[in-house]
């Protein structure tokens, strides 16, 4: 899939007067990739679609596509198609109009937009819809519209800015297979823009974590959520249970963290930072909900924590399990529901095992706060 | 309760009394548009007659007026529009610290008095005209131009108000997209943002068509060869008023509610289609079966302006075959009919008078004496009392001129008097 064209950014800052909002990013976009920029909301992440689309000049460092230096080629004249995050559909236009805009402004004729319209209509499951004005659609709908307008100015890369945002859970998760799809069909370089970790890694090849304007992390889900490369990407992406600590003893790609309230526990350090942690450095130990396995009290294990049941949650695919660690510590486990039958253990004292595999170490640093 | 149908009452007064007030005038000026007597008058109704269409349609002066005025307000229109709207644009686009700042110098030539932009405006172009080395019959110089350059000053204002306050609603965003899919800045603002601002345009547009059109105080100054329609009114008014202008008058008002009733139907049809829209399937709409409703339905203002027009036509065609000398006639034969009579009375009252006198006279001294010997000073009756309350020596031509002794100004207003100007 390498047909398509690829974006890089070399060395992106982007200031506005003395405020950095985007901070030397360095990330290439292969091309024909679905690639994710995934942050906070307020990280940065609009900042940098505009500068590959052209709406913003780097202060600093090049944005190419195609392998050819964007600077001073305005947005009309770029191979990349925005959709905006309120979609910015031309209230006043029908969606057929709406849709062949770019054609509009290159002169086609009525008959041939109409043409282009219907066949891009068919693609995105509203047929026979052109006549109607945005405004006489669903918010899903308007979404595929603005799709269809974006596809059929035939960008090289399209640029998606939080679209599913503003539709409701079951659209959401519909819409995301569809985009999946419709990526997969044309064949372009898709630039997806979202703070949902969910959307990131279900449909992504690549995925680049953002905070505060810094890029953390650029790697395929998998990579991202199974190993994070700092405290920041371990704690946005997905759920984690965090213990703060020291390293005590690092040997080869594992390192001994004496926890503040669970004791020493053993972990992987992630690929990231093998090689940079020294005992003595301040350390984070990253467990998922779900890579705990629960035991009654007293159970050995070659990694466990202990602690009491505080609360149960049944959330349909999982049951979440809230409990109390030494000194007031929080954790919860998730359990996947297989048809179990579900004994409640409220109140009583587990122990939590785990596979040194699925505990990642990393340096101190920023949890999100979501 | 009944403090309830209390307020209920009241309510109905004061919007009885309100509309009185501000359509009553409206109303009596309409009527005397078509009341025969020579100035213009409601009461007493003498005569339905068209004659002061006609008349206002013969007046040169007043056609010329309505030619200046429609010449600097298309004029006005243009430049007005497009100063507001670059004004707006400017102003969503200029810095935001300076934005309140660019805001009241912009709006400061509303504040301004019009007479003050007139003779600016005339004083500066001057200055121009003599800078640039041109003759007092230049371009520079000419009534139009200054005229349109002088009201546009400030109703440009006016327009940038209206026109920001939709602006306000535009959503940037889609001036972006269209420069995302590949349109030029220019081809942007064609297509997406002119469309959008086409509504408020539309209204700043009849706005300053009307503002230049009622404009007199900056006008004034600047008219030169070119007197728009106010300019003419005032100067007529100077010398007298007849019902033509209230024919005038009448047209506009009608005109005005013509316009008013085309806007609110359209306006009442874009939403019932749009309802229509909304409740029809995706197949009506494919299929064509798709019905808009009838122009007519449910819908009062189409309606009304139907009627209107309908009645409007039958007026015209009324108006070119009625003719009210007739009804003049007897007017005027009644009237002399009525005068005779008074002066008969008169006449009657001063034989008596003379055969008592002459009784009086034939008791002290018997000597002839002729009656009517008092009327052979120069003044000839002017300073007998009697000639007051009638025609007195003049009652042969007294079916010609009596309709201006009818009006209390005598001749002052009769137009007869502006064929010396
Ligand atoms: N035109 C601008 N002027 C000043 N600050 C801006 C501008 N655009 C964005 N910012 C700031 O840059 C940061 C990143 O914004 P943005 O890229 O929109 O975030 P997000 O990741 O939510 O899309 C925010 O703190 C925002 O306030
Ligand atoms: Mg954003």
């Amino acid at each position: 899939m390498s047909a398509g064209v690829g974006v890089d950014l070399e060395k992106l800052w982007i200031r506005f007067g003395d405020f950095v909002a985007v901070r030397d990013a360095n990330v290439k976009i292969n091309g024909g990739d679905f690639f994710s920029f995934l942050g906070p909301s307020g990280c940065g992440k609009t900042t940098i679609l505009r500068a590959v689309s052209g709406f913003l000049e780097p202060s600093d460092g090049r944005v190419l596509i195609g392998g050819n230096d964007m600077k001073g080629i305005g947005p009309n004249k770029r191979p990349t198609a925005l959709i905006f995050q309120n979609l910015a559909l031309f209230p006043l236009m029908k969606v057929w109009e709406n849709i062949t805009f770019s054609m509009e402004i290159k002169g086609a004729s009525a008959k041939e937009r109409r043409k282009r319209a219907d066949e891009l209509l068919d693609m995105i499951a509203l047929p026979g819809q052109g006549d109607k004005l945005p405004s006489e659609l669903s918010g899903g709908q308007r979404q595929r519209v603005a799709i269809a307008r974006a596809l059929c100015a035939e960008p090289d890369v399209l640029l998606l800015d939080e679209p599913l945002s503003a539709l409701d859970l079951k659209l959401r998760q519909h819409m995301r297979t569809e985009l999946r799809e419709i990526q997969q069909r044309v064949g372009i370089t898709f630039i997806y823009i979202t703070h949902d970790q969910g959307e990131a890694l279900t449909m992504s090849d690549n995925i680049a974590v953002m905070r505060a304007g810094v890029i953390d992390q650029i790697g395929d889900g998998k990579t991202v959520y199974n190993d994070p490369a700092t405290a920041f990407a371990a704690s946005f992406v997905g759920e984690n249970n965090v213990f703060r600590g020291k390293v005590k003893q690092v040997s080869g790609d594992t390192a001994l963290i004496a926890t503040n309230r669970s004791g020493e526990l053993l972990a992987r350090i992630s690929t990231a930072n093998q090689g940079k942690m020294q005992p003595g450095d301040d350390a984070m130990l990253f467990i998922r909900p779900e890579a705990f396995a629960l035991a009654p009290a007293g159970a050995s294990g070659d990694h466990f924590v202990t602690a009491t049941v505080t609360n149960e949650e049944f959330e349909g695919n999982v049951f979440n399990i809230f409990m109390e660690g030494d000194g007031g510590k929080e954790l919860k486990v998730s359990l996947p529901n297989l048809g179990q039958s579900f004994e409640s253990h409220k109140g009583q004292p587990m122990t939590l095992q785990y596979d040194v595999q699925n505990a990642v170490a990393l340096p101190a640093g920023e949890l999100a706060t979501e | 309760m009944k403090s309830f149908s209390f307020m209920r009452v009241s309510i109905w007064v004061y919007l009885a009394i309100f509309f009185a007030y501000l359509l009553g005038p409206l109303v009596i000026m309409s009527i005397t548009a078509f009341n025969s007597p020579e100035f213009p008058r409601a009461t007493p109704w003498e005569c339905l007659t068209f004659e002061w269409f006609a008349a206002l349609f013969q007046d040169e002066r007043i056609l010329n007026g309505i030619k200046n005025s429609i010449l600097v307000g298309a004029g006005t229109v243009v430049l007005s529009v497009a100063m507001g709207l670059a004004g707006a644009l400017m102003l969503t686009q200029i810095w935001p610290k300076l934005r309140a700042t660019y805001y009241t110098i912009i709006i400061a030539p509303i504040l301004i008095p019009g007479v003050v932009i007139g003779i600016s405006t005339l004083v500066f172009w001057d200055r121009i005209n003599r800078m640039v080395g041109l003759g007092a019959d230049s371009f520079l110089s000419n009534g139009l131009f200054l005229t349109v350059i002088g009201q546009s000053t400030f109703i440009a204002s006016y327009c940038m108000l209206v026109l920001v306050a939709r602006l306000q609603r535009y959503d940037t965003a889609l001036t972006e997209a269209a420069l995302d899919l590949g349109a030029t800045h220019a081809q942007a603002f064609r297509k997406v943002l002119l469309p959008f601002m086409k509504p408020a345009i539309a209204s700043a547009a009849v706005l300053a068509f009307l503002a230049s059109f009622e404009n007199y105080n900056t006008t004034t100054f600047t008219f030169g060869e070119y007197p728009t329609l106010t300019i003419e009114l005032a100067q007529k008014v100077r010398y007298g008023i007849t019902p033509a202008i209230s024919a005038l008058a009448f047209i506009i008002v009608v005109l005005t509610v013509f316009a008013a009733l085309f806007n609110e139907a359209n306006i009442r049809r874009k939403d019932l289609v749009a309802a229509a829209r909304k409740d029809a399937t995706v197949e009506e709409l494919e299929s064509g079966k798709f019905r808009v409703p009838g122009f007519l339905s449910s819908n009062w203002a189409a309606v009304a302006l139907v009627v209107m027009a309908c009645a409007t036509v039958v007026v015209v065609g009324t108006a070119t075959v009625y003719s009210p000398a007739q009804c003049i006639a007897n007017v005027q034969e009644q009237k002399r009919i009525e005068t005779e009579l008074r002066i008969q009375e008169l006449r009657q009252r001063r034989a008596e008078e003379a055969a008592r006198k002459a009784a009086e006279e034939a008791e002290t001294a018997p000597k002839p004496q002729a009656a009517p010997s008092d009327n052979n000073s120069g003044f000839g009756g002017v300073f007998s009392p009697n000639t007051l309350t009638g025609e007195g020596e003049e009652e042969s031509k007294a079916p010609e001129a009596e309709d201006n002794s009818n009006s209390g100004f005598g001749n002052v207003f009769a137009p007869s008097t502006l064929s010396g100007d």
